[in-house]
Formats: structure tokens, sequence, C-alpha cells
């Protein structure tokens, strides 16, 4: 009943164009070359010419093989049937299962109405106190670890989707390499999490074009879980592979390009996946942590600068340890009120004292005489770094919080600290 | 009636569609593209020969070469009317609690709603007779809308002298009856209603004159009233990377300011920035009139998952009902945030649209566009001699947190005052992280400017001090620069920053700013005599915690008397020891 059009008339990159008619935008169709079939999605209709990017990559596509237009875009199987299960970036099974095709949905559906989103305020305790006390996660947040390859990133993603509470936990994996998912595979299931997980894996030896579909996926199936009540927690890494996959299907569609090569929209194309956070009223929830690599540790790269600003905050994963300056919970005032009287504060002195203790060590660098506030202050950053800085320390909030209070006044009197007075009294350590 | 045009859709290419018909085409006219069942509306952007180029303010998933497009004649148009307040619309004007209503957690494409329901009746009062002889905007009665006397204005459209010819009596019409009528100088006569419509990209100017913005808006913010103020009537641009505070700023602003209206446009960022606001607002009481807030706000958002092109858009209808209620004698502040994002789905259109790219591929005309945006802000005389205005304050996300970019440059060429946020002070928690060393301001604080100007230079100070550290350290700066660096310090700690979570430092209002201030001129001008830098540093760490607490404490109560009174102690006590070691 499809109509096979064989006229392909031109190939560049992973586009090929098409003349065909009655093609709707952004549908899928199927190549049929001689390696085999694989799926491609309408990106531009100019009159009869139909271009499309080929999921598949373009190699060995022929101009005579056969196109077939399915009328419909892109669809994902989703329901519990996923659980447990691992596919590719176009949702072939990547694992011994069978290929599903249940409550078929379309991706990448449209916005959620802001006026039915609630203002999140659940907070997610993680047991890592540059998280809980300082930067607080909280639940439909959508938040980056911005990093440098070869940071443990994906071990810190890991761990928090273990120790945070979800139901259900889907990772989008993007021009991964083949060790960091088996890592993900091999971790999750040691903590008898797989069960409960479900894997999207596009990794580096994949065809670029299916990199773009990981998040749109991984994203609709979590909608549909989330609909349903579902506390959902997405992990997508990296999602720096993301955008330079889209950076390399505009340039080949003769794009202009606006900044390092990038598209004018790269802001609007990691808005429309990250926005899918959301705390729905009445039902589920979906909470994205995703790895942003900067190449050069540079921050105002476009990739983690147009990040920065779609997300609720960042952490800054440097050195091993999440750095307190450049890391950001935007929500997590919506939360921290709630939890003891004096986290705000000492939140708050916590990474003043710290920032004079920065510098401090770069007077210290310079060769300058050490007074004797700067030597309170080598001692409290040598205490903060190891107590509460550390991936190793693993404590629940309230015992951070204490530790917090005991840290500043093994090192300071409570007026060089500058916390109010009805604060130092209730909580000011008395020895 | 004319006969309907109509054209075929010949290209796709994102959300820019390209449309052939035989007919006339209208720059700018809105079009819908008739897809199976929905109707898709876009707007007319170039017109080639035959060939019209238009942005879809949709999602254009699934549409196909061939499809039919609808012209209507009609540039892209707002309803304004009573019933504005307190609503939650998107770019194009839609309600979005009655689209909740009708498709449930998601935003369908294709549904178009009134954006001011019909069925609602008015109490309106007639404050004209017939044979009077009104010019356009000029009142003709007025309906109650939340606490505002909301004034039914003659159609802005209307030129010359108009006679009333008729004038509805005082009683209950919808906004669609007609309650006068009006006769031009040629004898054509013409319908007044409730609501009117206007179209979004043109400036409504039905007044006498511009006014020089002269008074200042009282923001509750120490930090910009002070320092760097702003007036009414007045732009003003609030630059900053990402997660240096420009949008907890912009909603302190929406919750504080001392205006009648605030119109915040949520242009392209995060939804849940909108749904704070739109959550907390109706709870949130609005101390001048004990109302809730959202009784004087009107929210448009567009957030950065929503269509672009309704980004645009966005913007400019929410500038049109600032313009409205300026109309009516009101100041109306319209918060923007973030017009970058608006600058980008400009550039986002441009490049679908292969327009000859300019700098980092924004289109040539940015920063005209820009300009005449923040143009349609200003004071302005009323016919009647009243004054009304429109204060704009638009947030920017340079890229990379460079201000160099393209959209910040153009933007400070057209606003009033300047505050740019700093990836330091935010780093290090000063909030507000305006930067005062790089911020300025046109307009005039209603702080001492004598006292004002020891402000900025002891800042100055106090940084070239610091700098000064860093080189030759502590031991070699002299213990006069020490006392500088610690007093601009000082100024910083306790007036500069806010907590914007400390239910009383969070909005100071402008008596107790104008106290403050000559506290802390009086302490920075007070020469203090320390034996070493040690004492000096201890003694403005002491006052610095003293002065929290009183920041904490509320304005004229036993508590600020108790605070002020700890804060002076501390100081006599440096002044007597002082005095003491002169008697030596």
């Amino acid at each position: 009943m499809y109509k096979f059009y064989t006229n392909i008339s031109q190939i560049a990159g992973d586009v090929i164009t098409v003349e065909a008619e009655g093609v709707g935008y952004s549908d899928i169709a199927e190549v049929s070359t001689q390696r085999g079939m694989s799926l491609a999605q309408v990106i531009r209709l100019d009159g009869k010419r139909v271009s499309l990017q080929v999921f598949a990559g373009s190699r060995g596509i022929s101009t005579g093989d056969k196109v077939r237009f399915l009328g419909h875009p892109m669809r994902i199987a989703s329901g519990d049937n996923l659980l447990g299960r691992i596919f590719n970036g176009s949702g072939a099974p990547l694992d011994k299962g069978p290929t599903l095709s249940e409550n078929m949905i379309d991706i990448a559906g449209p916005p959620v109405n802001p006026v039915k989103r609630i203002i999140p305020n659940k907070m997610v305790r993680t047991g890592i106190p540059m998280i809980d006390v300082f930067n607080s996660l909280v639940v439909s947040q959508k938040l980056p670890i911005f990093s440098i390859a070869g940071e443990p990133y994906n071990e810190l993603l890991a761990r928090i989707a273990i120790q945070a509470e979800a139901d259900i936990i889907i990772l989008g994996g993007m021009g991964l390499k083949h060790d960091d998912y088996l890592f993900f595979r091999d971790t999750l299931e040691e903590q008898g999490a797989l069960g409960r997980s479900i894997f999207f894996i596009h990794t580096a030896a994949n065809p670029t074009v299916e990199c773009l579909l990981v998040p749109d996926i991984s994203l609709a199936v979590a909608e549909q879980f989330a609909l349903n009540g579902k506390r959902v927690l997405v992990l997508l890494t990296d999602m720096t592979n993301f955008a330079d996959a889209l950076k390399e299907i505009s340039i080949t569609m003769e794009q202009v390009p606006s900044n390092r090569g990038y598209p004018g929209d790269l802001y609007s194309q990691l808005a429309a996946r990250y926005e899918k956070a959301v705390d729905f009223e009445g039902a589920g929830s979906i909470t994205i942590l995703a790895a942003t690599t900067m190449p050069g540790d540079d921050v105002t790269h476009p990739v983690p600068d147009n990040t920065g600003y779609i997300t609720e905050g960042q952490f800054y994963l440097k050195g091993g340890v999440i750095e307190p300056f450049g890391s950001l919970s935007r929500l997590k005032q919506q939360v921290n009120g709630k939890t003891r009287s004096d986290h705000r504060i000492i939140m708050d002195t916590m990474i003043q004292l710290f920032a004079n203790y920065r510098s401090t060590l770069e007077k210290r660098a310079m060769g300058f005489k050490m007074s004797s506030w700067d030597n309170k202050l080598l001692k409290y950053g040598r205490l903060f770094e190891k107590e509460m800085m550390s991936l190793e320390v693993n404590i629940p909030l309230e015992k951070a919080l204490d530790r917090g209070w005991e840290i500043m006044a093994e090192c300071f009197t409570s007026e060089e600290t500058g916390i109010k007075s009805s604060m130092v009294e209730k909580y000011w350590p008395k020895k | 009636m004319a006969v309907k045009r109509i054209g075929h859709i010949v290209k796709i290419s994102g959300n820019m569609v390209a449309v052939e018909t035989d007919a006339f085409i209208v720059q700018n006219e809105v079009t819908y593209i008739l897809h199976n069942q929905e109707r898709l509306k876009s707007e007319v952007i170039r017109v080639r020969g035959k060939r019209a180029e238009m942005q879809v303010y949709e999602s254009t998933a699934g549409l196909k070469v061939g499809e039919k497009v609808e012209f209507t004649n009609e540039l892209l148009s707002v309803e304004l009317g009573p019933g504005l307040l307190g609503q939650i619309f998107d770019g194009l004007q839609n309600p979005l609690p009655h689209i909740a209503e009708q498709c449930g957690f998601f935003l369908k494409r294709g549904i178009y709603l009134e954006a001011l329901p019909d069925e609602t009746e008015w109490e309106f009062t007639p404050l004209v007779n017939v044979g009077d002889i009104l010019r356009c905007s000029d009142k003709l009665g007025w309906v109650p809308e939340k606490i505002f006397k909301h004034y039914i204005m003659v159609p802005f459209h209307l030129a010359g002298a108009l006679k009333v010819i008729s004038i509805a009596k005082k009683g209950k019409y919808n906004l669609k009856d007609p309650v006068a009528k009006l006769q031009d100088e040629s004898g054509k006569q013409y319908q007044a209603y409730l609501q009117q419509i206007w179209p979004v990209k043109i400036p409504i100017q039905a007044y006498s004159e511009r006014l020089k913005p002269g008074e200042p808006l009282v923001t509750k913010m120490r930090l910009i009233d002070s320092l760097f103020p702003v007036a009414r009537g007045g732009t003003y641009c609030i630059p900053g990377p990402f997660g240096s505070g420009k949008t907890v700023l912009q909603q302190l602003t929406s919750r504080h300011a001392q205006v009648d209206i605030v119109i915040i446009a949520a242009c392209g960022e995060r939804a849940g920035e909108v749904v704070e606001t739109l959550k907390t607002f109706p709870k949130i009481s609005d101390p001048r009139t004990g109302r809730p807030l959202s009784d004087r706000t009107v929210i448009i958002c567009n957030t950065s998952s929503m269509p672009v092109a309704a980004r645009e858009s966005s913007v400019y209808t929410a500038v049109t009902i600032a313009e409205y209620y300026r109309q009516m004698g009101l100041n109306v502040l319209l918060l923007a945030d973030s017009t970058s994002r608006w600058a980008q789905a400009m550039r986002e259109m441009s490049g679908r649209l292969e327009e000859i790219p300019g700098e980092e591929a924004f289109p040539a005309y940015l920063e005209s566009r820009i300009a005449s945006f923040y143009e349609r802000a200003g004071m302005v005389r009323l016919h009647d001699g009243s004054c009304g205005s429109v204060t704009i304050g638009g947030t920017i996300s340079p890229a990379g947190g460079n201000f160099e970019e393209p959209v910040t440059q153009a933007t400070l060429k057209v606003v009033g005052a300047f505050h740019g946020l700093a990836r330091e002070r935010s780093d290090a928690r000063r909030y507000p992280a305006i930067d005062p060393l790089i911020s300025w301001s046109k307009y005039k604080s209603f702080i001492d400017e004598k006292q004002m100007l020891r402000g900025h230079q002891i800042l100055r100070k106090s940084h070239d001090v610091s700098q000064m550290m860093k080189v030759v350290g502590e031991e070699g700066t002299s213990l006069e620069d020490y006392i500088d660096y610690l007093k601009g310090e000082f100024f910083d700690f306790v007036y500069l920053q806010q907590n914007a979570y400390d239910e009383v430092d969070e909005a100071a209002p402008a008596e107790r700013q104008k106290y403050i201030f000559n506290f802390i001129y009086n302490i920075l001008e007070t020469e203090f005599v320390f034996t070493d830098k040690e004492e000096a540093l201890k003694f403005f760490q002491k006052l610095r915690q003293q002065f929290r607490g009183w920041n904490s404490a509320a304005w004229d109560t036993p508590d600020f008397k108790r605070s002020e009174e700890e804060v002076s102690n501390t100081i006599k006590e440096k002044v007597k020891n002082k005095n003491q070691e002169s008697n030596v």
C-alpha cells in the first residue's frame, strides 16, 4: 500500500534527497539498501524534493535505492515491557530480547502547558554533602554535570541514580564509549537497579544521526511513565555529543552557523529536550541529570553556555570533586528552607569562607606572609575539602550540617563567621 | 467582503513555510495553514513575487507540500479590554489556563481561544454625554477591574475630532456590546465596545506628548535604587551570565516595584520560573493594596520549549498590553526575560530565510528591532492632562557571559540604566550580583547626590586596594588604605547585598534606604584609628554582623531601634577610644 520512491537525487553527509509527493514534514521513511534497511526522517520539503536524514548513515546508499514513507513521525514502544531492556538510538533492541511494538507513542511530542506544572518542592537526597547541603537536587529538576573528558562524571551519574529515590531510571547514552555503557549496565545490575532501568544507547561507533534520537526517545518513554504517576530519573550522557551531531547535520544542510559552527537554534533544540523535565499536577515527574563535557574546560563554549541558560543550575565536576564555585542548583531554595533552620546559614557562610580560603591560597602562592586570619582560613579550607567536598563522603544531610558547625567552630570564633547572633546561640557548638 | 485568498505550500524548512498564491499578499498578515482538521496560525514575513514566506507559530510536523493556506488581511493583534489582569497568556494571547481545561497537560497545536471571555458582564459607568467632542483614547466611561477603574476609551485607531452620537447608560455590558456611537468630521460613524483590537507591532501613540522620565521607580532593591536607579517611563537592562541571578532579580522586582501594573514577559526561558510566579502571586498580598499580587499582574509566557515564532511575538504582545494600561494613566512595568531569546528567535527565522547574516549570525536588523522595542517605553501626558508610563526592564543572556556580543551592545545603546551582573559576585554569593564597578544609570536617585558619589568612590577605592593587595600583599598596604578597603567591603556587605530569602531584608522601602544610607555615609566619613590591621578587621567584622541583624529588623519597630543602638554603640566605642588616645 505504500509507494516506493527510487529517484534519490542527492547524497551529502547523512542526508539524502529524493523526489516524492504527499510527504509530511518530519515523517519517517524506510530506506532499503543492499546492506539492509534503515529508518530516515524528513528534515526539509522543497517542492518535490524531500531531504531525509538517514539514521544508519548514508554510507553505501545508491541512487537507485528504494525509499518508502511510513506517513507518521518517529515512534517508540512504551510501557512496563521496556523495563530492564537495552535499545539503540532508533529503538531496536541491543540485548537479546524481542522487538517491542506495544503502545507506540510519537517522540518529540508537544510541550507541557506551564499552568499544569507544579512548583518543584521535593528534595532528592543523594548522601553527597556538596549536593545535599550546598546545591540540593529537587524532583523535576534538570541539571547537567559540567565536566571535562577524563573526569568521573559517569560514575557520579551512576551513583546519584542508585542513591536517589526514583521509580524508574532511563539512561540515554550518546556517543558513549562501549566501556562506559558496560560500566552503567554492570553498576546498575550490581545494585539491583537494572530491573527498573531502561537503556537507550548510542555508542561512538554508531551513526551520528541515531545520536540525535536518543534524548527524544528516552524522554518520550519517560513522559509516558510520568503520566502514569511514576517518578522517573533520566540520565543523559553526553549532551555535548548530541550538540555535535546537531552541528554535523545542520552544516550538511547548509544552514548558516551561528557560533563555532553550531546552528542558531542550538538553544531551542537543547531546551526542547531539557524542558521535558516536569512535575505533573496530579501525576508523576521527570528529573533530568545530564553530562555535558566542556571542550577545553571552557564554560563559555556554546554547548555548556547554552545549556547553563536552560537548566536549573549545574554541577561542576573538576579534579574529581564537585566545585562549590560554578556549581549551582537554582531550585535549592524551594527545599532547603524546609529541611533544618540552619541549612541556608551553613550553605551561605561556609561557601563565603571557602571563597576567602581560595584567595588566601592565591596570596600564599605569591609568597605573601600569612596573617593569623589567613592561617585560620587555611585550616578551615583543608577541613572543608576533606570532610565536605570529597566525593568519598557519604552522609545524610543532617549529619553534614552538624559537621559544618563543628568545622567552623574548630577554626573560627562565631563573630568571624558573620553569622546572625540568633543562629549562633542556637547552633554554635559549645565546648 | 473580498474573496478569500488562498495559497498552497511549496516549501517547508523548520518553522518556515513558503506559500505560492495568485492573489495579492500583505506583509505581516496572519495566515492559517489548513492541515486535516487543524488550522495553524502563521505570519507572512517576506514576499517575493507570488511566493510568501511565513513563520509558523506552531510545530510544522506532518505538514505537506500542496496543503492549503488562507490569508486573512489582518496583522497579528491582541484583544484589549477588562479582564486582562491576573491572566496568563502565551505569546499569541491564548489564555493558558483555559487551554489546560480543554487539552489537559499538553499544549495541543492549532488551538486558539479568545483572550478575554465574551460572556463576562462588566458594570459600565459612562463619563461623557451625547454631543461631546472627543479624541482617540479619550475616556468614554469605566468598568471596575480588580482594584482599578478600567477606562473604556475611544478606539485608538480613530483620527480627528469625534462627536458622541450615543452613549450607553450605566449598567451591565459584555465585551462585545456597543457602548458608544461616535461620528467623525466626515460624518462617518463608528461603534465603540468595552474591548478593542490593536496590532502588536505598532506602538499606541494616542497621547499629547512624551515626557522625560524623571521620578524614580522604587524597586526596593538597595543597590538599584540607591546607586543605579530606574526612572518611571525609563528603560534598563540586566545582562549576566547564566546562574548570576537575573531571574531572581526580575522576580523580586515584579513583587516589590512600586508601580500600578506589572507585565511579565517570560520569553524563551524555563517554564519552571513562570510556574513559580503564577502559583505564588495569587497567594502573596501586595502591601499597598492588601490584594493578591496577581491582581495587578499579567503574565505572557512563551517558554523555551514552546514554538519559536510565538516567542518573537510575545514581547510585542506584552508591550502592547502595557501601553494599553498606560493610556488609563497608570504606571506600568514591563519585565522581559530574556530579550536574548527573542533575538535568537529572530536569528533562527533569518537563517531559515537564508538572509545574509550579521555578527554571530544575528540578522542585520537586530539593532533597529531592539531599539524600537525599548522606545515603546516612556512617560506620556495623555490628552486629559494625566500621565501614564511604561517602564521596560529586559534581561540579556549573553553568550559566554561576554558583554561584547551583539544583543548586549545593541541594547546598551538604547537603555537608560545598565545593571551588569558579574559571575565573580554570584560565585562569592554576593547577591544581587550587580557589579557596581561596571553598572551605570542616567536617572536620578532619591539618595543625596553627594552621599551617593561617596558610595561609588569608596567601592572603587576598595576595589583598587584589594587589587593592589594581591600584588604587594597585606603587609605592603598602608593601614589607611586597608581601612578604606574594609569600609568598601563593609558597604558592600551590609548595604549592596540583600538577602532575598529574609522577609524584611528582601525589600527595603525608599524611606529606610535614605535613613540607612545616611547612617553608612557617616561611618564612611568617620576617621577610625586602629593600632593594626587585625584590630580594624575585627572591628568591621563585628560591625557587619550587627548590621546584618539590623537589616532583618522591620522598619520602625523596637527591634529596629535596638539594633541601631547596638551598631551605634560599637562605633561610639571606637571613636571614644580614639578620643582617649588623642588625650594621652
